[in-house]
């Protein structure tokens, strides 16, 4: 018993010097270090690579936003808050047997202080063949109508985005044509094919866009 | 699957099978104390550690003093831990004012990170602080690792030594550990992936006026530093709430690959560790050759699943066909960046290993897609597995198989030239029924209960496999969820909270066990009936007793998940 409690004794000593240093060494001269270096050379990434126009930040490249008007491409849904909540990420968590997930929600009358009502699979491809004006019995990308897990993608598939061409040309006025070409400069590839996924950055194509093809006041 | 994917794959374990030897070399020579490249810088920060700390790093312990000083490590930690949650509203760092945790959800995140479970109740950015994040995630994302590795180097020391009664130092494995491996690694890749885009950074979050002129809310915060060490240490909690979907937490391609590499590369290294300092490199690449294969096959197998998509969105007009300018497949809960094959590789590394980081939601997946994550994690997480636990687990297996090979033949067992005993198989066989004891028990209380079924996000055999999931996970020290379940309440805090302290420590312990009676045996000559553990036959036999120990037992449960709404959705029934 004396031994064990001499053993117990001996053993203080380092457990709580050991708990302080490596404490000390991981959680504040660890992140502060890459805080430090990463701020001086990578100072743009560190701080959420913001784009700005015309002199004030709109958002950062990497994080979608929303977007509604017919002038500009739009991204995927999104259950991260009320949409493109980038303090609240998440992915809608449906199961691919849900009803709601599918077939939607509609708002329950009895409680009027929540809103059930939730745009399943078959409102999201009615309401996209509706505003690009799709035949009522085109198919849709899987991406078009399905959540992203963090609910910011800033992507869409080039799929998804040529379906929206005539859409934005007609809203701004110009030729599919031109649309489509700088849709075109816009698609990135997987590198060597097989890195990564083609995809188009949403918020970087419709910003060249106001800039190419402002809208007419 | 597409042609794409497969180079992925092909790519991804080839590095993988690369990386193991030099890695575990390098690691082997961290715990042999032998000078590395790294000694210049670090060597003096070690002996100052133990300057100041009064260790003695050539005096050795006994098993038992060995499983005292980390028990009594992990329970300050947790202490430690507990309490910073608790207070954190009064703590600096904390510019969005976030308040202190309430007791269950508090206990639940202090045993997760101390678990190298790393299991959130509640998401990243809405409910822990800067200096939470920092100092309390942090540090037991770094240390658990470390213990995980120390237990596996004290079972390799008991394995390898005859005629022995210590097994090492705890407090050197766990700096050496700490400081030559998990440290050096994760600041080269913190710093890669601020390269890339992850933010590291102090400030309050950041609101801009869109293109559109709404307001957008972005967190922001120290991420890149913590999601080296999520991944290298197998821990796996987020910075953020959707963790590495979120494009601030793994934005790019590269960062995708790099991060989905860190999870196996230190599992894999260890396995190449273990076999060369256990006296037999050809045993330790039939080990690597099991998990490979195993790793290979449910590669394809969640990849084919979520490729062919769900046929209700078939039904409903989208098509999921890859090509023609789309990933396709089922992208619910998927990032455009990754695709299909990115997102189910990512899936495998994460339940394989201890991770349970995503990069896509598992809520989603299809019913055999998401079946694979769950049979990963039901294996006790062996394949590769966790730093350091993965191995362990494994060895648990590999003296069952020996013994099953004994049992057959009618000899005593064997296994690297010592008798496995009464002793030994009782600790094996606690290991492995404590497992599946706590998770069934906990899962079928929850299955029957309003305050288990209450806060699942889907209804029917979805819903058992949200729960399932959750206990699943938190038994396998995962941390990975079918996320749609609500876990913040009492019932949830508490049941996870004790399934991830006996996942923990009924391996760790019996293990212990395992080290200290090996090591006091003495080494017997092989004779003609010693079955060879380093040969194919051992091979195939370890991966049957993976499959019919680790799987059979919970065959009910899965049937109740997953097969019944397979079947739901071959024939468009919803719930």
């Amino acid at each position: 018993m004396e031994n064990a409690l001499r053993d117990i004794r001996r053993e203080l000593r380092p457990l709580f010097a050991i708990t302080v240093l490596l404490l000390l060494l991981t959680s504040v001269a660890y992140p502060l270090a890459v805080t430090g270096i990463g701020q001086a050379v990578f100072n743009r990434q560190a701080n959420g690579s913001f784009i700005e126009v015309n002199g004030r930040p709109v958002g950062s490249s990497l994080v979608g936003q929303s977007f509604t008007g017919d002038q500009y491409f739009q991204g995927r849904p999104s259950a991260a808050g009320a949409g493109y909540d980038a303090a609240s990420s998440s992915g809608s968590n449906l199961g691919p047997t849900s009803a709601k997930f599918i077939e939607g929600s509609e708002d329950d009358p009895a409680t009027a202080e929540v809103d059930e009502s939730f745009a399943g699979i078959a409102q999201r491809v009615a309401a996209f063949r509706e505003s690009n004006g799709l035949a009522a019995d085109a198919t849709l990308p899987a991406d078009s109508v399905t959540a992203s897990g963090s609910g910011l993608d800033p992507h869409i598939s080039p799929a998804t985005a040529g379906l929206q061409v005539a859409r934005v040309a007609a809203a701004r006025g110009t030729s599919e044509a031109a649309v489509r070409q700088l849709l075109d400069a816009f698609t990135e590839d997987a590198f060597l094919g097989f890195i990564g996924q083609p995809r188009v950055n949403v918020l970087k194509l419709n910003i060249a866009m106001d800039e190419r093809f402002p809208l007419q006041p | 699957m597409t042609l794409s994917d497969t180079s992925f794959l092909i790519v991804y374990v080839a590095v993988l099978v690369a990386i193991a030897r030099p890695l575990g070399l390098f690691m082997m020579a961290v715990y042999e104390g032998r000078r590395t490249l790294l000694h210049p810088v670090i060597r003096p920060l070690e002996a100052g550690i133990y300057r100041v700390a009064g260790i003695d790093e050539r005096r050795e312990q006994g098993w038992r003093a060995y499983l005292f000083a980390l028990l009594g490590f992990n329970l300050a930690g947790f202490l430690l831990l507990y309490f910073i949650l608790r207070v954190q509203g009064s703590l600096p760092l904390n510019p969005e004012n976030l308040p202190g945790m309430k007791p269950s959800l508090a206990f639940n995140a202090a045993v997760s990170f101390t678990t190298n479970t790393n299991w959130q109740s509640d998401g990243g950015e809405t409910t822990a602080s800067y200096f939470s994040q920092m100092v309390g995630f942090t540090f037991q994302n770094f240390v658990s690792a470390a213990v995980g590795m120390a237990v596996l180097v004290a079972l390799i020391r008991g394995l390898s030594r005859h005629s022995a009664n210590t097994v090492g130092n705890f407090w050197v494995d766990l700096t050496r550990g700490t400081l030559y491996i998990l440290l050096p690694m994760s600041f080269i890749f913190a710093l890669f992936l601020v390269s890339q885009g992850v933010i590291q950074n102090f400030d309050s979050y950041r609101s801009v006026t869109t293109v559109e002129g709404a307001e957008q809310v972005l967190a922001m915060g120290p991420a890149a530093s913590q999601v080296a060490i999520k991944q290298l240490g197998t821990n796996g909690g987020g910075f953020f709430n959707a963790n590495s979907a979120v494009p601030f937490e793994n934005p790019t391609a590269w960062t995708n690959l790099l991060e989905m590499l860190a999870i196996l590369i230190i599992p894999a290294g260890l396995v190449y560790m273990y076999g060369k300092m256990v006296g037999s490199t050809r045993h330790g690449w039939i080990v690597f050759g099991v998990m490979t294969t195993w790793l290979v096959i449910m590669a394809v197998v969640a990849n084919v699943a979520e490729q062919s998509g769900n046929s209700n969105l078939a039904d409903a007009g989208v098509t999921q066909d890859a090509g023609d300018g789309q990933p396709g497949g089922n992208m619910e809960g998927k990032e455009v960046r990754f695709g299909i094959g990115q997102s189910t590789l990512w899936a495998n590394a994460t339940t394989l290993a201890s991770n349970g980081s995503v990069n896509s939601m598992h809520d989603s997946y299809t019913p055999l897609g998401g079946l694979v994550p769950m049979v990963n994690m039901l294996t006790s997480e062996v394949i590769f597995g966790g730093v350091g636990s993965g191995m362990y687990g494994m060895v648990i297996y590999i003296i069952l198989a020996v013994f099953i090979a004994g049992l057959m033949v009618g000899r005593t067992p064997e296994y690297l030239g010592k008798k496995i005993e009464a002793r030994e198989m009782k600790a094996v066989m606690l290991g492995v029924l404590a497992f599946s004891l706590v998770l069934l028990t906990w899962t079928a209380v929850g299955a029957v209960n309003s305050f288990g079924t209450d806060t699942t996000n889907n209804l029917g055999p979805h819903g058992f496999s949200e729960i399932f999931y959750a206990f699943t996970s938190g038994a396998a020290n995962n941390g990975s969820a079918f996320a749609g379940l609500g876990v913040n309440g009492t019932f949830y805090n508490v049941g996870i909270g004790v399934c991830m302290l006996v996942g923990r420590f009924l391996f760790i312990v019996p293990v212990m066990v395992i080290a200290g009676s090996m090591a006091a045996k003495k080494r017997v000559a092989p004779g003609p009936g010693t079955f060879p553990t380093d040969g194919l036959v051992f091979g195939g036999l370890l991966f049957g007793v993976i499959v019919i120990v680790g799987l059979l037992t919970f065959f009910p449960a899965i049937s109740l998940g997953p097969v019944v709404e397979h079947f739901m959705l071959r024939d468009g029934l919803l719930s």
